[in-house]
């Protein structure tokens, strides 16, 4: 095989599209960044002037906000203390948990071709089971921390169940009834918190007490570090999800289901339980990750709880192929930019919302080849020329 | 056929629920207010026995229920929709009685302000019907009415004319689907997420853009004027129903024309049978010679234009000043209401009209104070869809090709 002939196997190839997916939203987003960026605005207003002054205005933000992302979400080469430099990387990790973990759920919705766009409303239920067990008693930490943990993925577990449990009685639509089922959440989130459930004694504001210290997940790095135990979880769960899914028998009818219902039925499969179990398996690992915030990353209830983890966690199954490996990679990914736009946004006046506009325009890339390769000019796989 | 049960036995339960009420405002009175100064002639306040109101309404409702059992179970007829329309009237007339037992209810003020939530609420739903008739799901409402609100916002405050904003905010809504239609027609990404990936760009562009831009000239782009009150002359003088639909901003005659308009372009047009037939099975009006694609594009991109109208009202109507994630969430109550009325304009805007009625409850509630904390107020307009697409209230079937991308052979 040629030199030329092997680039073009590799940049035909679906592998290449993320990677040029993710470079072509970090360009868009650059062009937002040096738009919006007052040194920009000022030299464009002489660019016939003095053109080289726009470019470099235009270098200097687009390349400084980077620089920041970077030194915000993976090794602070600026940093006076070895542990300062790499704590950044240990906060990209911290924010991974939660959305790798929501977004391992809706994979397994997606691969059994269930919509379940309630990461959001499940998250909320996972917290709040979680964080009822560690706000209402004290119990050794071997007792009270599993149980919480546990009692987080039951809370999701039901409240995503009971999606699949309406979708299978009634056929209800998954898809609108988890879009009202985050709200139905949110707003019951925020009414607890007013009342003694979870409010905390002498609060004005709905938030709780801490959990008890008995209950949560414990530091991994010691206490300069945000990391805890979920972390552990969380990659745990990544094998389970990956067994479950390609080595288990349940796995397998889940996928059947996903693959193509009417041949599932006819093999056996028993649909209306199918429904439910997906729901409850996909609502439980959201619930972990609502379990993960409440014990181990705030340690108390708050209404932002799950601050936007489960619309997070829709464009991380995406943009990993509803694969747990590849879920893991881009959970690291978005939680990279999360981090990083924390700095980005401190340093150099880039609004964190910036985040969201490349995470969109990286699934949207990613759900277009044909797009990506039109604008990169990159050749077209063999057997659409063919 | 046997006919389904759940009607009476919803009707059953609600009934029992009236009847609980009854003993918690025992002893009050209710005082509805019904005139405005503006009326051509003067009414009283009503005072009514709330208990006795209450019993009076669950008897009714007791009525219906019971003959709903008798229709269902012996003749095995359908109970009439009148029956449930009224029903349903009293049972939220009880609610009302129990919330307000004690104190004065101004009934135009709770209307008017019902009808002004709701305004957003009805345009984003008409975006929807126009989309998912014909067969693109419209998750991105809540896209379209955010990029309306905040283009709106800008172009009304750098022109000073609300004319343009509401022009440019249509133009952001018509942008907004256009995405949505060409990565759901063109690229055939599933409907579904491009909707949710869309709506989470444009809240990032929107808060991007006002976190930066806006923030650093409030004053040259973010002091939209005002829609102003246009009372019509002699219906504006009606009571009731002219203080509440009649003295109104520009954009509530345009969402009238606009229900309207899209009720009958969808069901009494040539265009309208081609946009549904392409929502229910696109390669039977391709073979007629319907041209697919260009039917989606056209019908989506007019939904987003609305869409985008409806936005303007966040800003120009409402708060006078654009804010990050203004709409909310509207867009997905937008789209409960769609699906709550069947995917017809009409019943659409009337559930859209029901839920902004439940968001209005609550600001006025907060004010007489309340035995029903707010939360539950808000949560009705979702509970009522989870209630309609499971069934219980009739079958909802939506548009057979919504979802499934079209490829042409």
């Amino acid at each position: 095989m040629n030199q030329q002939k092997l680039i073009r196997e590799i940049f035909s190839g679906n592998a290449v599209i993320p990677i040029f997916a993710v470079l072509a939203s970090f360009i868009f987003g650059g062009i937002l960044i040096a738009f919006a960026n007052e040194e920009v605005q000022e030299a464009s207003g002489y660019f016939f002037a003095r053109p080289m002054d726009t470019i470099t205005a235009v270098l200097n933000s687009v390349f400084g906000a980077y620089d920041a992302l970077f030194r915000g979400s993976i090794f602070n080469y600026q940093a006076a203390t070895p542990q300062a430099m790499i704590k950044p990387i240990t906060e990209t990790l911290a924010f991974a948990t939660p959305i790798t973990l929501a977004g391992l759920g809706l994979a397994v919705g997606f691969r059994s071709g269930l919509f379940n766009i309630g990461g959001q409303g499940q998250i909320i239920f996972g917290a709040m089971f979680a964080g009822y067990v560690g706000l209402s008693f004290e119990a050794p930490f071997l007792i009270h921390m599993p149980m919480a943990v546990l009692a987080g993925l039951i809370g999701g577990a039901l409240w995503g169940g009971l999606v699949g449990l309406l979708k299978a009685t009634t056929g209800a639509n998954e898809v609108v009834v988890t879009i009202m089922f985050n709200y139905i959440a949110l707003l019951l989130l925020t009414y607890l918190l007013k009342t003694p459930v979870f409010q905390a004694p002498n609060q004005v504001n709905p938030i709780s007490s801490p959990v008890a210290e008995s209950s949560r997940l414990p530091g991994i790095l010691g206490d300069g570090f945000r990391l805890h135990f979920g972390l552990i979880i969380m990659l745990a769960m990544v094998f389970v999800v990956w067994w479950l899914l390609y080595r288990s028998s349940i796995g397998f009818q889940f996928r059947a289901l996903g693959f193509n219902p009417n041949a599932a039925r006819t093999a056996g499969v028993n649909i209306p339980l199918t429904y439910v179990l997906v729901m409850a398996v996909s609502g439980a690992l959201a619930g972990l990750a609502g379990a993960s915030q409440v014990l181990g990353a705030d340690k108390q209830l708050t209404v932002g709880i799950s601050a936007t983890f489960g619309i997070d966690a829709i464009t991380v199954a995406l943009l990993g192929r509803n694969n747990p490996f590849g879920v893991l990679a881009a959970g690291i990914l978005f939680g990279g930019l999360r981090s990083g736009a924390v700095l980005m946004q401190a340093n150099q006046g880039v609004p964190v919302d910036i985040v969201l506009v490349v995470q969109s325009t990286i699934v949207l890339f990613i759900a277009a080849p044909p797009l990506v390769r039109a604008l990169f000019r990159l050749p077209k796989p063999k057997a659409v020329q063919a | 056929m046997k006919q389904s049960k759940k009607t009476p036995i919803a009707l059953a339960l609600l009934t029992f629920l009236t009847v609980l009420i009854a003993p918690a405002v025992a002893g009050d009175e209710i005082e509805i207010q019904i005139a405005t100064k503006t009326d051509l002639f003067p009414i009283p306040n009503l005072v009514f026995a709330a208990q006795g109101f209450v019993i009076f309404l669950a008897v009714l409702m007791l009525v219906l229920a019971v003959w709903s059992f008798y229709l269902t179970f012996s003749k095995n007829q359908k109970t009439p929709l009148i029956a449930t329309v009224v029903f349903g009237i009293a049972f939220v007339a009880s609610v009302l009685v129990w919330l307000f037992a004690g104190a004065t209810m101004t009934l135009t003020t709770l209307l008017a302000g019902s009808l002004a939530l709701a305004v957003p609420l009805i345009f984003g739903s008409m975006s929807g019907a126009l989309s998912e008739r014909v067969g693109i799901i419209n998750i991105a409402i809540e896209g379209q009415l955010l990029a309306g609100a905040f283009t709106s916002a800008v172009v009304a405050s750098i022109t000073d004319s609300v004319i343009l904003g509401i022009i440019a905010a249509m133009l952001a809504g018509v942008l907004v689907a256009a995405l949505l239609a060409v990565f759901s027609i063109k690229y055939l990404v599933d409907q579904i997420i491009t909707g949710v990936v869309v709506n989470v760009l444009i809240i990032g562009l929107t808060s991007f853009l006002f976190s930066t831009l806006l923030a650093d000239n409030i004053t040259v782009l973010n002091q939209p004027p005002r829609f102003e009150r246009i009372s019509i002359p002699v219906l504006g003088q009606i009571p009731i129903i002219g203080p509440v639909l009649f003295n109104q901003t520009l954009i509530v005659y345009l969402m009238y024309v606009a229900v309207i308009g899209v009720f009958l372009a969808l069901f009494k047009t040539r265009w309208g049978l081609r946009v549904r037939s392409v929502g229910e099975y696109p390669k039977a009006s391709d073979t007629v010679g319907i041209k697919v694609f260009r039917t989606r594009y056209i019908s989506v991109m007019i939904g987003g234009a609305l869409a985008g109208l409806g936005g303007s009202f966040f800003t120009l109507g409402q708060v006078g000043a654009f804010g990050k994630e203004m709409t909310n969430g509207a867009g997905y109550i937008a789209l409960a209401a769609l699906i709550f009325g069947r995917w017809n304009p009409i019943y659409a805007a009337l559930a859209a009209l029901l839920f902004g009625f439940a968001q209005n409850l609550q600001y006025a509630v907060q004010i007489v104070g309340s035995p029903l904390p707010s939360e539950f107020l808000l949560m009705l307009p979702y509970v009522l869809t989870v209630i309609a697409v499971a069934g219980l209230v009739g079958k909802v079937r939506g548009p057979a090709a919504a979802g499934k991308p079209y490829i042409k052979s």
